[in-house]
């Protein structure tokens, strides 16, 4: 990686580009020096660094306004950032580019309580949502890892999950617009305060966009009655097979959980060497959450008990109070912190398979884990089909990065040939650029690439994330025929 | 997979190499298309222009899974045979949508974003839909989405047919995210005015209580309950109201879905006018039904239509002509500015030659 500092034609560019934002945004907005932008080298994507060329923090959407319109008329590309948790390298910025960083647009501008919506803007944090609106009975449904730190507008941007989203959906579910600034520096709003907005649903169309087509300046979410009742079933298996079948019964029954999740021997153990859990030693463990009335909520434990036992469990465990029900999810929450207690390093992948190819494709992560050399975790959003595989290696031996990669990109890709999708809810980003020439073929990039010309003519929002080009595919496919001897080992790969 | 006279595919046809075909050929010629279905849904949007495209041929339920909540049908399927299927599995559409005639396709109530009363408590079409397969302007085959319900690989292209009237392409296949059908379901009736009534589904709608529709017409109104036998229970004793029969129930929740109530029985113009659903009693006068807890709001009144918009849309609100009126005028909200040069662009993207159902959605596109 090279410094910033040492190649004169980008101080000159940087010099340039300070200068036009200068006039439109606050002294202390703009970043320019090499130590102000060392914290903004990479998002949660660590392994891949690069100083941006400047960093420019808006503080309103007035301001991202400027900022694109100078971009545009000086061509610089714009790398929009949340709070910089993503794990695709989505927010990974540009050595020749502006790094935008949104966190100091993070207000909560109105609740409308009777509408059920909260206007925020985009730096504002998932959790604090809810907190904000606890106390009105309300909450902010879509959940991710990281919401005590992520912000909303990277939420739309990626499309955020979480553990609920068989039940409430994903962040496009829950948001009912946002301000979006555009690369011709126009505001304009998508999705309404009501059920809908004229025009092409727009607003979906910028859920999980990546930053590439518009800024969020401002979102409209949806808030929830927070449920009355929540109670959680937990049931050991002593094969993977017998807790895949106990999730589709559950499902197939006309039970809708709020959370159903499963965790594999490996994770199981490494949680409970973390925390004091006790989750029973199994081959696999699922979670199954209801919440309600307390009448729909019992009424459906008991039947869920009942499937959970037609199925073979060989113990189950139901919450008592609130109190247990929180300590039985703290270790699947614990999961990726447990885990990289026991591996100096771990690459989580994020594939979506329909459920019942589930035993399947763990084969393959069995067999590849084996063909490599690196033991696999697996963490299991069961009830949506969303997998985090986490692939164990360590950073220091030569070379293990690079295995850890090429054993995550072959799950995806045996993810894609069961139907499935390379990502469920962490992004492409630069992470898994290459995959998407496997999941797609050359004229459904081709029509990515339009829609995004549509939005952004000269290509200046985030390039290169997201949607690879059509020669670096053919480069990708070429590639792949020698798997694991890539040529020019030396070039950068993304 | 099951049903028992029913075998996948088996009730139709893959047309894809024959729609392509004509849509290619449509294509070199720079010929308009309409895409028809079975029709029903003809009467909604600018008066349609262009070729009659028959798809309602290419149908037939591709894969249905229960236990995953999926289901891939061809655009042409029919509705009733999509919602049979289900129901012999417990489960359903929870968009729950309006059919208007009785050949209703797949294909036509994702084009149109069709939903029911369930719909503020379950989610539109949209909400929906997973994926599709879809014929692009320039005739090529192309899918986006999936089978499965996280997936955030590329666009959401499929999300955005959800509602473009067949403007952006020709929808060969979708896959939709199903529910499980209520165990049980009952109807509460409360004597109201418009206003109480706009206050009351708000406030209940704040409640964390299993509702699944709200509604008002001519002082009364109707609020329904889904789930468990218990848990449908005790909601009911909770929010009170007068108990209305299920097989009463049943007819209004779908006479209203259907625009079949008396209310609907007119020659006037119907205005569908979708706001934030706390949103006070507009001032325009007329008879007024409420549905969607208040969001979405069916009127017939005697005021121009510059008034009628310029009233919803000081509410935050947008109007459409749902039936009748001057088709070839502003059916919906006007677009205007950037906004509307943005989607100009975006049918460019998908349709260059604008082929597809041009001037069915806005006169420029």
């Amino acid at each position: 990686m090279t410094s910033p500092q040492a190649i004169p034609e980008l101080d000159a560019r940087r010099q340039t580009v300070a200068d036009r934002l200068a006039a439109c945004l606050p002294a202390d907005a703009l970043l320019v020096h090499p130590e102000e932008l060392a914290p903004y080298e990479c998002d949660g994507l660590s392994a891949y660094r690069r100083s941006p060329l400047l960093v420019a923090l808006p503080g309103s959407a007035d301001e991202v306004r400027s900022v694109l319109t100078i971009c545009r008329d000086l061509q610089v590309p714009v790398v929009a950032r949340g709070a910089g948790t993503g794990l695709s390298g989505g927010a990974r910025p540009l050595a020749e580019g502006v790094l935008l960083n949104m966190s100091r647009m993070n207000r909560i501008l109105e609740v409308d309580v009777d509408n059920r919506l909260a206007r925020v803007q985009p730096g504002v944090r998932n959790l604090q949502v809810s907190e904000a609106v606890a106390s009105q009975g309300l909450y902010y449904a879509p959940d991710p890892s990281s919401q005590i730190a992520c912000s909303v507008g990277g939420n739309v941007a990626e499309n955020a999950g979480g553990v609920h989203c068989l039940k409430y959906g994903l962040t496009v579910h829950n948001v009912a617009a946002v301000e979006i600034a555009t690369i011709d520096g126009d505001l304009l709003t998508l999705g309404a305060r009501g059920p809908d907005a004229p025009g092409y649903d727009l607003l979906a169309l910028l859920h999980g966009s990546e930053g590439l087509l518009a800024v969020v300046t401002e979102v409209t979410v949806r808030l929830l009655p927070v449920p009355r009742f929540a109670q959680v079933a937990v049931a050991a298996f002593d094969a993977v097979d017998a807790a895949g079948d106990a999730v589709a019964r559950i499902v197939a029954s006309g039970i809708l959980p709020a959370g159903l999740e499963m965790m594999d021997r490996g994770c199981i153990d490494a949680v409970n060497d973390f925390l004091d859990v006790s989750y029973p030693s199994c081959e696999a463990l699922v979670l199954c959450e209801l919440d309600g009335t307390e009448e729909e909520v019992q009424s459906q434990l008991e039947r869920v008990g009942r499937l959970l036992e037609e199925t073979g469990a060989t113990s189950i465990r139901m919450s008592g109070s609130e109190e247990e029900r929180l300590k039985l999810w703290s270790g699947r929450k614990a999961a990726f912190p447990a885990v990289g207690r026991i591996s100096p390093d771990y690459y989580c992948m994020d594939g979506t398979i329909p459920r019942r190819h589930l035993a399947r494709v763990l084969n393959e992560i069995r067999r590849l884990s084996d063909h490599y050399g690196l033991p696999v975790v697996n963490v299991f959003h069961a009830g949506d089909g969303n997998m985090h595989p986490l692939i164990l290696y360590d950073a220091n031996r030569e070379g293990e990065m690079e295995t850890a990669e090429r054993l995550g990109g072959e799950i995806l890709e045996a993810c894609v040939a069961v139907g499935g999708t390379i990502t469920g809810e962490h992004g492409v980003g630069i992470e898994k650029i290459d995959q998407m020439c496997v999941q797609f073929t050359s004229e459904e990039l081709q029509q990515f690439h339009d829609i995004k010309r549509a939005f952004d003519p000269d290509g200046l929002l985030n390039p290169g994330k997201a949607v690879p080009t059509l020669a670096r595919c053919a480069e990708f496919g070429a590639m792949h025929v020698h798997r694991g001897e890539l040529p020019f080992p030396e070039l950068e790969r993304f | 997979m099951t049903g028992a006279d029913h075998t996948p595919g088996g009730m139709g046809g893959d047309r894809t190499d024959a729609l392509r075909g004509a849509v290619c050929q449509a294509a070199g010629v720079n010929e308009p298309l309409e895409i028809v279905g079975s029709g029903s849904k003809r009467f909604y949007g600018r008066t349609p222009a262009g070729t009659p495209l028959d798809v309602s041929g290419h149908r037939g339920v591709v894969s249905f899974e229960p236990s995953e909540l999926v289901l891939t049908a061809r655009a042409g399927t029919r509705l009733d045979e999509i919602e049979s299927l289900l129901a012999d599995q417990g489960q359903m559409l929870a968009f729950d949508p309006p059919r208007f005639g009785n050949g209703a396709t797949l294909g036509g109530t994702v084009a149109c974003n069709f939903s029911g009363p369930r719909r503020p408590f379950t989610g539109a079409v949209r909400d929906f839909v997973l994926g599709v397969r879809l014929i692009n302007g320039k005739g090529e085959v192309v899918r986006f989405g999936g089978e499965v319900m996280k997936n955030v690989a590329g666009y959401d292209v499929s999300r955005l047919m959800a509602g473009a009237m067949g403007t952006l392409g020709l929808l060969l296949e979708i896959s939709l995210k199903i529910l499980p059908a209520p165990e049980t379901e009952q109807t509460r009736r409360f004597e109201l005015d418009q206003d109480a009534a706009l206050e009351t589904m708000c406030a209940l709608a704040r409640r964390p209580l299993p509702l699944s529709a709200s509604a008002w017409l001519d002082g009364a109104m109707m609020i329904r309950l889904s789930g468990s036998e218990t848990g449908v229970k005790a909601a009911a004793d909770e929010i009170g109201g007068e108990p209305v029969s299920s097989t009463e129930a049943e007819t209004f929740w779908r006479h209203l879905r259907e625009h079949e109530l008396e209310f609907f029985r007119s020659d006037q113009p119907l205005w569908r006018i979708s706001v934030a659903p706390a949103s006070c009693v507009l001032a325009l006068p007329g008879q007024w039904l409420i549905d969607w807890g208040g969001a979405q709001r069916w009127l017939y009144t005697p005021m121009d239509s510059a008034k009628v918009r310029k009233t919803v849309a000081a509410a935050g609100g947008h109007a459409v002509v749902f039936r009748g009126g001057d088709r070839a005028g502003s059916i919906f909200h006007p677009l205007e500015g950037p906004m509307l040069r943005l989607h100009g662009r975006v049918k460019d993207a998908m349709d260059p030659h604008r082929i597809f159902n041009p001037g069915r959605m806005y006169e420029s596109f």
